[in-house]
């Protein structure tokens, strides 16, 4: 059946994946499980490794080491055009000689698809990407957006085990770029096939994916669904790359952790010893009356440099007492509105127990 | 507010003429100024193109007496030899044209394929020769191909033939001569489309389905093709007009229309006639480069992609 759901997707695993680029190490031992039917972000900055390994999977660069495997079966060693995987790249690589039909009929062409059966599946690929009747158009004719839909619809027509995506979006203006992640990832949803997808925007990631790979220096740093990395990056990398993150140093000392001369509370387990960054966001931050920590707030001192009125959100730059730089958002309700900090007044910031967050001080 | 708007800009009605004098004046003096610029290359241009073609058909339009007359277009219809010359022409280019294809087509390939370095010094080779005089080139071809050349003694040495083939003073020769000469205006164009020719494109190919066999025809090749037209129009267009390498490695038996051209003017100082040769090359020429431009825009309309 065309376009089918779920039954056609397969797991992928891949194992110890090494690369090295002229004694260069881009990926060090990779290793990665993605489910049937997931989609997940590769996401990392540029260097990071993430398109190396997209195109290890589709087959156009050669690891040094490892182990793919799709549903069971090793394709590490199987050449591009025998993996049966889709692929929708950056600049969209769609073919200039060919009209939009032809575009999407190509990869049933290679299967010997009859030309009956091929205009069907082509016209219902159309349709799956909101392009009927544009079968006929010039690929130099589409904007930027159809010839993204054509590049979809030419990567799922043949139903491939999996889809690959890199940086598909980033040609893209960013209110086409903020509808095609929804209707993506509804594609998605419908089709259910196995997707992996890169990116370096870290908003599209979370927007888009079931689970994401932030990748660094060759290597994964953390792998998780969108809310545990906002909530608990386990890194300072995971925490600077995704969203804003305030960095305050803190000290463990006898299984509690101290802030200066405050014990923190914490409902998350205190590590025994040592220097650690507590990772607080900037709107996990308000502005309390109270100098002392009471109930599950703790409390910093500070003092206002600027603040800044965004229309729906103030920000608000404070300075803590060592001198170190810290940015604090809320939203603009009136009650807030009435008492918005002047720079130079002092403040207490508070922070709720649930929201301390420590990672490793590299 | 509203309202104010309405009456400064609503129905047309506002036509201003603040500073509109100075303005157009302004406008005129640019158009002036600019065309001033452009004057020394239009001079050029009109000395070097204009009038020399002018007086060429102008000359092409008298006969030996100085009589106005059509005489030397008639000869084209009226005498074989000319008939002959134009199409021994045609066959030359279009042979010459094929071989460079057929050398020039795989060699551009390689040189698109290589890394940066590699293929920068391979395309020294290939543009090697344009440094060397075409006589130098066409004398050295006449020692290797003639009776007792090179290829012959070898040949005869190694018993792969008893008699010397004949590859010089004729058409092979010519073909061989030229080809050798024409290569790199072939390849070049050729190369630099085959480097635009987006790598992506190619691995989409293999990852929808197709071989690399099957990527390189359905999709390299078609995409050299505008590369290889322009190469081929160059190449054929210089063919038609050539006369070192006929002349010489035709030994006086493949007469080409530039030869014939040289006949006319320097042993029958018939000025007229040579003339009229020259405005009928230039003619095909030109023919010929509509035809390529009309194809080349009869495929961006898509008339060659529906396969």
């Amino acid at each position: 059946m065309l376009l089918s759901i779920a039954p056609t997707a397969l797991p992928i695993g891949i194992s110890g994946i090494e690369k090295r680029f002229g004694g260069v190490s881009v990926l060090r031992d990779l290793s990665l499980d993605v489910a049937a039917g997931e989609f997940l972000t590769l996401l990392g900055p540029s260097g990071s490794g993430k398109t190396t390994l997209l195109m290890i999977l589709a087959g156009f660069v050669r690891a040094n080491a490892g182990s793919i495997k799709v549903g069971g079966e090793e394709i590490i060693a199987t050449p591009p055009h025998r993996r049966n995987i889709g692929m929708v790249f950056q600049n969209y690589a769609l073919f200039p000689h060919m009209n939009v039909f032809h575009n999407i009929a190509f990869p049933l062409k290679q299967r010997r698809v009859s030309a009956a059966e091929t205009a069907e599946r082509v016209e219902r690929a159309l349709d799956l990407v909101q392009l009927k009747g544009l079968g006929e158009r010039r690929v130099d004719q589409l904007s930027g957006g159809q010839r993204q839909r054509v590049a979809l619809a030419r990567a799922i027509v043949f139903e491939p085990r999996i889809v690959l995506m890199d940086e598909p979006l980033s040609a893209l203006d960013k209110s086409l770029r903020e509808h095609m992640q929804i209707e993506l990832r509804n594609l998605h949803r419908r089709l259910g096939m196995t997707t992996v997808y890169v990116t370096h925007d870290q908003r599209e990631a979370i927007t888009m994916s079931d689970r994401i790979a932030v990748m660094n220096a060759g290597r994964i740093e953390q792998i998780d669904r969108p809310e545990v990395l906002y909530a608990s990056p386990k890194t300072r990398f995971v925490a600077g790359f995704i969203g804003d993150s305030n960095f305050i140093p803190v000290e463990c000392r006898n299984g509690s952790v101290w802030y200066e001369d405050r014990k923190l509370r914490m409902t998350s387990v205190a590590p025994a010893v040592g220097c650690h960054l507590m990772v607080v966001r900037p709107e996990k931050l308000r502005l309390v009356a109270d100098a002392e920590s009471a109930g599950t707030i703790n409390v910093i001192p500070a003092t206002v440099g600027d603040v800044i009125y965004q229309g729906d959100s103030f920000v608000c730059y404070a300075t803590l007492r060592d001198g170190r730089q810290v940015t604090l958002r809320d939203y603009c309700r009136s009650d807030v509105l009435a008492r918005l900090p002047r720079p130079g007044e002092p403040v207490n910031l508070g922070i709720d127990a649930d929201d301390v967050v420590l990672v490793a001080a590299d | 507010m509203s309202t104010q708007s309405a009456s400064l800009y609503g129905a047309g009605s506002f036509t201003g003429t603040l500073n509109a004098d100075t303005l157009s004046a302004d406008a005129r003096r640019e158009s002036l100024g600019l065309l001033a610029l452009l004057s020394p290359g239009l001079l050029l241009v009109f000395t070097v193109i204009i009038v020399p073609i002018g007086w060429l058909f102008w000359l092409s339009l008298f006969d030996e007496s100085g009589a106005l007359s059509a005489a030397n277009y008639a000869r084209f219809f009226q005498q074989a030899s000319y008939i002959r010359t134009f199409i021994t022409t045609f066959k030359v280019a279009f042979f010459v044209t094929g071989a460079c294809v057929l050398l020039g087509y795989p060699q551009a390939y390689m040189l698109s394929q290589l890394p940066r370095r590699a293929a920068s010094i391979c395309l020294i080779f290939v543009i090697l020769p344009f440094w060397t005089s075409v006589l130098v080139r066409t004398y050295a071809w006449l020692v290797i191909l003639q009776r007792k050349g090179l290829v012959n003694s070898w040949l005869i040495d190694l018993g792969v033939i008893s008699q010397p083939l004949p590859l010089a003073n004729n058409l092979a020769g010519v073909v061989i001569g030229m080809t050798h000469i024409m290569l790199p205006f072939l390849v070049l164009p050729l190369y630099a489309s085959m480097k635009t020719i987006d790598t992506d494109c190619l691995r989409a190919g293999m990852n929808l389905g197709a071989s690399p066999a099957a990527t390189f025809r359905q999709i390299f090749f078609p995409l050299s093709l505008p590369g290889l037209a322009s190469g081929v129009v160059i190449v054929f267009v210089l063919c038609l007009g050539f006369f070192v390498t006929p002349a010489l490695m035709g030994g006086g038996k493949v007469i080409m229309w530039a030869m014939r051209m040289e006949q006319t003017t320097s042993l029958y100082s018939n000025w007229g006639a040579g003339a009229a040769l020259g405005v009928v090359l230039l003619g095909v020429t030109l023919a010929l480069l509509g035809l390529f431009q009309w194809l080349l825009g009869a495929r961006a309309t898509g008339v060659w992609s529906s396969r």
